[in-house]
């Protein structure tokens, strides 16, 4: 050892060539940490327990002020009205009013899953990984806003406080009246046409209408995004480009239906023998 | 001779209290004990070395590395959701097996054991309320936990599994509230399964009422709902279904789920951060 270091001496390896002040690179040798770090014990278990003991606090002070629901035993002859799922999925329920139950309790929750799912795979933005920043990825977080805040929760809020008897409009502050009935009748799209829906011409029509939708919505960015040349569709390749399109159409689906519903009565889109959308 | 060891024994302690007076020595015999020191393996003072052995030779806490990156825990960055999601778990766990003890997943008996809990058990309501609570609970620091994810972008690469993951972790999530939703066997919940399970019959091919299903051959006695039932209606065979489901299925599946996120998070480099 001694020798070794005799010898670095004799080659001269360090010189003091300046003095620079800050900072010395040096670090204790003891505690291998660096600046950017800190010692999980205290410092992370500390806030832990911190957290934990919050937490039981809140929850046992909730749990002796407000009791859990228990309602009468249950009754197959006695429905009630509204029967409402759990509030958190009271999204889906509410879409119910929009969309055939195989769309709004099937289709649309899988596909929630796999757009979820898929978020990953086909943001290809490098910026924004581990900060918050709404500038640097304005696209991704407006469509999971609104994916999120306003369809997700905004229907769940409808669900929970606007639906009455008979999944009616209510306000909060407006009585249930359980007789009230709304006389509102729907018209199928082609109607407006003067093609009966469930005719073979409004078979045709229909699914013309929705075939249209997803085509153009698919081709027609892309097509200019290609006439551009821009980064994003070379990133994401045609598949991939394919997917998050289709999602995304699926979701502006909903609003685009309950507009169609709200504004123009309109019921079904496309009628075929096994399915209405 | 006998007299004597008595005396060494005393003494030893009698000196140890005058040494360090009567809490130090109690401090003393307690932490430097051999039984303590088989438990745990570090020492007590407040070194950089014992900080370290602290959390890498206790099983529980080696969960997380030794030191974790500096802005890492600070609240306004995780908002604490991932560990709260968890901690609301455990004590799902705690509150839910304390209530299995009083309950019965029969059509007969459920009712009433939930009745029981809320008026003879001592402290009953208040084990229900808790177990209800921090149900409703979870499901909303679970989603705030994915908005905050999604927020920080802390899905992208090499994170990209560890989201899949965790959309899993929710769906059990919602799952189990859902499950837990009918064993109180009341109109609330009896409904509300009714309605959300109808959903099934509609579900394309694989239910009567659903695209398809008709030509496939699905009646309301061999399709999806009837398989998530255990029958065409909501009865005592759904009870037990949901039952089984939700104190044993599911909580299986959400363990061994939880374990892969919490390792990837270790693996993928930690709780992300500016690069
Ligand atoms: C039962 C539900 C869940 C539990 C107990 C859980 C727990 C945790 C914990 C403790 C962390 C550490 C950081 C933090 O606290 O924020 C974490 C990180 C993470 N979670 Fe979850 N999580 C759950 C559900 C989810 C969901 C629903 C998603 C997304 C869809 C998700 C995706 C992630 C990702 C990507 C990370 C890494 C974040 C980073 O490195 O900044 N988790 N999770």
């Amino acid at each position: 050892m001694e020798n070794s270091e005799e010898n670095k001496e004799k080659k001269g390896r360090y010189r003091a060539l300046a003095f620079i002040k800050g900072k010395t690179f040096a670090k204790e040798k003891d505690s291998d940490i660096s600046e950017n770090e800190i010692a999980t014990w205290p410092y992370l278990m500390r806030k832990e327990l911190l957290a934990a003991i919050i937490c039981t606090i809140v929850l046992i002070v909730w749990s002796i002020l407000f009791d859990a629901p228990l309602e009468e035993l249950s009754d197959p002859t006695m429905t009630p009205n509204p029967a409402k799922a759990p509030w958190y999925f009271l999204g889906l329920q509410e879409m119910l009013v929009y969309f055939d139950p195989w769309i709004a309790g099937v289709v649309f929750p899988m596909l929630i899953i796999a757009g979820l799912m898929v978020i990953p795979y086909v943001d290809f933005n490098p910026k924004g990984n581990g900060y918050y920043t709404f500038k640097e990825r304005k696209l991704a977080m407006l469509t999971f806003c609104f994916g999120f805040h306003v369809l997700w929760i905004l229907l769940i809020i409808v669900g929970v406080f606007m639906r009455g008897p008979g999944w009616l409009w209510f306000w909060p502050w407006q009585e249930w009246d359980p007789h009230r009935v709304v006389a509102e009748t729907n018209y199928d799209l082609t109607s407006f046409i003067g093609v009966k829906s469930n005719s073979f011409m409004g078979f045709i029509i229909g699914g013309a209408v929705l075939f249209g939708y997803f085509y153009s919505g698919i081709s027609l960015p892309y097509r200019l995004l290609k006439s551009r040349k821009s980064v994003a569709i070379e990133k994401l390749g045609f598949v991939k480009y394919t997917m998050v399109a289709f999602l995304f159409l699926c979701m502006m689906a909903l609003p685009i239906k309950v507009c169609l519903r709200l504004v123009f009565h309109i019921k079904y889109i496309w009628v075929t023998p096994w399915f209405n959308i | 001779m006998e007299n004597q060891q008595k005396d060494t024994f005393f003494t030893k302690y009698k000196k140890l209290a005058k040494e360090k007076g009567l809490l130090g020595a109690c401090f003393s015999m307690v932490f430097q004990s051999k039984v303590w020191e088989s438990v745990f393996r570090h020492g007590l003072a407040d070194t950089p070395k014992n900080r370290t052995l602290k959390i890498i030779s206790n099983v529980f806490l080696h969960l997380h590395p030794a030191k974790v990156k500096r802005h890492a825990p600070q609240f306004k960055f995780t908002w604490c959701m991932g560990g709260i999601s968890f901690f609301l778990f455990l004590v799902l766990t705690a509150t839910g097996i304390l209530l299995m003890f009083y309950y019965r997943p029969t059509v007969h008996d459920a009712y009433w054991d939930v009745k029981d809990l809320e008026y003879q058990v001592p402290f009953g309501a208040l084990l229900r309320n808790l177990h209800r609570w921090a149900a409703h609970l979870m499901v909303i620091t679970v989603w705030l936990h994915m908005f905050r994810v999604f927020a920080t972008g802390s899905y992208k690469p090499p994170r990209e599994f560890n989201w899949c993951v965790g959309v899993v972790l929710l769906v059990v999530t919602l799952l189990l509230s859902f499950t837990g939703y009918l064993l109180t066997w009341d109109q609330l919940g009896f409904w509300a399964v009714t309605v959300g399970t109808n959903m099934a019959r509609s579900t394309p091919l694989l239910g009567h009422e659903g695209p398809f299903g008709e030509q496939l051959g699905m009646t309301s006695h061999n399709d999806i709902r009837f398989a998530l039932l255990g029958g065409s209606l909501v009865g005592g065979n759904a009870l037990l279904r949901a039952y089984v489901w939700h104190c044993i299925g599911l909580p299986l599946i959400i363990s061994i789920f939880m374990m892969v996120h919490f390792w990837r998070i270790r693996k993928d480099g930690g709780i992300s951060g500016p690069l």
